[in-house]
């Protein structure tokens, strides 16, 4: 009896899950569709893959960002870590081995990361104080190493990693790919990955049924940093050169993309499915902008509005739901 | 006197005190030039936009909330000013509009916070988007200049050798000292962040106040412009940018916690003067901007590390 209701209740959730994601994928076709309407220059292919290529690399800030939010944290600190990564990467590079400067970037969104995770866990800081104490102190460290220098022009199979195509597709989107069924197949189907929906959902009710939820959340800092690392690198590839100011622009378009994607503030809701599209949504949206020659200095401003109005539907069906 | 109650004692004195102290101290022996008048009555310059809004923030915190829209808001409320004054708008109007705009601000973070129930770090992150994007959609990115003397001057002026800035702080200092201590207005704050369910169920209008409390923090946004466009002879769109973290260190220096709406205004005094202290002593021994903005975060660590310790200490005693 209670495991029929429970399944009854299970396959609502699924189903209120699953229309979400319909509407969000609508919502991109609706948008393709206008700009279609409104410029040539939309429907074709290399703007679409220029569309995917940009929505590839907001994606993997926003995902490692996305396992943080499901623990109801945040992690404000990506932008930042993005650019100091990259900078240390670019040195790297310059001084030795592409290899070198991966293996730089990797290792420095990843330390970042863990300092945030240990901040939360072992300080008892708020996330958000945490990392967005971070962001000031990685703010300053870049500015201070780069010292209005720019670093640029890399070896061209470095810059593949971020401009290249392997069969007529950018590789971005494969690594793109590879970290979404990677990240897909850890929240779904691991023992750790329902922890980390179970701290979200009720820390304390965690807690008591055995999860180490100091562990879980050093993990998801940490592997939110090291996603920023990852995303430096194909940034750094894409862009060809390496400034102080680099990771700026990125922290609020993934964490729009997160809220767009339906993964709640709170907590214990959300998927990086949701999070891809909502990379794409919001891409589409500033990709439209572009080419309707709206100016850049409007792209803070919708995106601005569009994290409002995301987290604002997320409150109100939460609200709903009785939540 | 035993030893345990000269601990206890030790203990009592915030760690702040500690800290602003032992800033000065090593300054004052690392660079030479520290302790000099000039550069005593420039701190003082330098802490007292930042206090304007660290005072409003101590609230916000109090109130278990956040803005980190506030260097945004300033930088749109001065970029507001200084087109009126280039415009040739007198300086009083001018003045209103900037800070009408902060207002307007303050309370749309309010009503998002309040009314909607969204998280405040988010909320005001949207809204800083908005404040910044509308100030580089209105300049096209470029510093507002020709803003004619008045404000300038106005700045520039001292009555009985303390300059303009410091008196507006001091002045706003003590008014915001007597709303949080002598006022109806001043009891919500603590009660929201404490127990805003119980205020609520006394028949306060706690939405009206916890809004108040938002709307404040723009409006002083808005003040703090006209000392900035002063200070800089031009509105510049991104020049406030980050200038909230200054503040939301000081306030968590000063003692603030996010957690019980425990709140102590003279240490956010002694916050801002410690972050301007640091500020002005690390540029007097020629350590970068960039680093300095580095420091202050390692400084909220340190100032958190110190209450930890001593909460465990008493919590032992």
């Amino acid at each position: 009896m209670s495991t029929a209701a429970a399944q009854m209740a299970r396959r609502r959730v699924l189903s209120g899950e699953l229309a979400g994601f319909m509407y969000r994928v609508a919502g991109v076709v609706l948008v393709c569709v206008g700009l279609s309407l409104a410029t040539d220059a939309f429907l074709t292919v290399s703007n679409l893959l220029n569309v995917l290529r940009q929505a590839s690399l907001i994606f993997l800030v926003a995902s490692g960002v996305t396992l943080v939010v499901l623990t109801a944290g945040l992690d404000l600190s990506v932008g930042a870590n993005v650019g100091l990564s990259a900078c240390l990467a670019a040195a790297a590079i310059k001084s030795g081995a592409v290899e070198l400067g991966i293996v730089t970037g990797l290792a420095s969104g990843t330390g970042i990361g863990l300092l945030n995770g240990l901040m939360v866990t072992r300080l008892r800081v708020p996330p958000f104080i945490a990392t967005y104490g971070m962001l000031w102190v990685v703010h300053g460290i870049t500015y201070w190493y780069m010292d209005g220098q720019t670093i640029y022009d890399f070896p061209e199979r470095f810059r593949a990693l971020g401009s290249g195509y392997l069969l007529g597709v950018p590789i971005p989107v494969y690594l793109m790919t590879a970290c979404l069924a990677a990240g897909g197949v850890f929240t779904r189907y691991t023992i750790w990955g329902h922890q980390i929906y179970a701290i979200g959902a009720n820390p304390e009710a965690a807690r008591l049924s055995g999860v180490p939820v100091r562990m879980r959340l050093n993990l998801v800092y940490t592997l939110s940093g090291a996603m920023a690392g990852l995303a430096s690198i194909v940034y750094l590839a894409r862009l060809n050169s390496a400034e102080a100011d680099i990771g700026e622009p990125l922290m609020l378009p993934a964490i729009a993309a997160i809220l767009i994607g339906g993964t709640s503030l709170f907590g214990g809701i959300g998927s990086l499915s949701g999070t891809l599209v909502g990379a794409i949504l919001l891409t589409l949206v500033l990709n439209g902008m572009n080419l309707l020659t709206v100016g850049a200095n409007w792209q803070p401003l919708v995106t601005g509005v569009i994290v409002l109005l995301a987290v604002w539907i997320d409150v109100a069906t939460r609200r709903r739901a009785g939540g | 006197m035993t030893p345990k109650s000269l601990l206890a004692r030790a203990t009592a004195v915030p760690g702040v005190a500690y800290l602003l102290v032992a800033l000065i101290v090593a300054f004052s022996i690392l660079g030479p030039g520290f302790a000099s008048a000039p550069n005593l009555r420039n701190i003082g310059v330098q802490s007292s936009i930042l206090l304007l809004l660290a005072l409003p923030m101590t609230f916000i915190i109090m109130s278990e909330g956040l803005d980190l829209s506030m260097g945004a808001v300033l930088g749109l409320a001065g970029v507001t000013l200084a087109s009126l004054l280039a415009g040739g708008v007198a300086l009083a109007p001018a003045a209103v509009a900037a800070s009408g705009v902060g207002l307007v601000f303050g309370v749309i973070n309010g009503l998002l916070v309040v009314r909607l129930g969204i998280p405040p770090f988010v909320s005001t992150l949207g809204t800083l988007g908005v404040a910044q994007g509308a100030a580089l959609v209105a300049t096209d990115g470029q510093s507002v200049v020709g803003i004619g003397p008045t404000l300038p001057s106005l700045y520039a002026s001292a009555w009985m050798g303390l300059p303009f800035s410091v008196l507006v702080a001091v002045a706003v200092y003590l008014i915001f000292h007597a709303v949080l201590y002598k006022t109806r207005f001043g009891t919500y704050v603590f009660a929201i962040g404490g127990n805003r369910e119980s205020l609520t169920l006394a028949g306060v209008h706690t939405d009206l106040y916890h809004i108040g409390i938002y709307a404040l923090g723009g409006l002083m946004a808005g003040v703090a412009a006209l000392l900035l466009t002063g200070r800089m002879n031009a509105g510049h769109p991104t020049a406030a940018l980050g200038m909230e973290f200054d503040a939301i260190a000081a306030v968590i220096v000063g003692g603030t916690s996010f957690e019980r709406g425990n709140g102590w205004l003279p240490g956010t005094l002694l916050g801002v003067l410690t972050v301007g202290v640091l500020r002005n002593g690390l540029n007097v021994v020629a350590v970068s901007s960039s680093l300095q903005v580095a420091s202050i975060g390692a400084l909220v660590i340190v100032a958190l590390v110190i209450d930890s310790v001593r909460t465990s200490w008493r919590e032992r005693t």
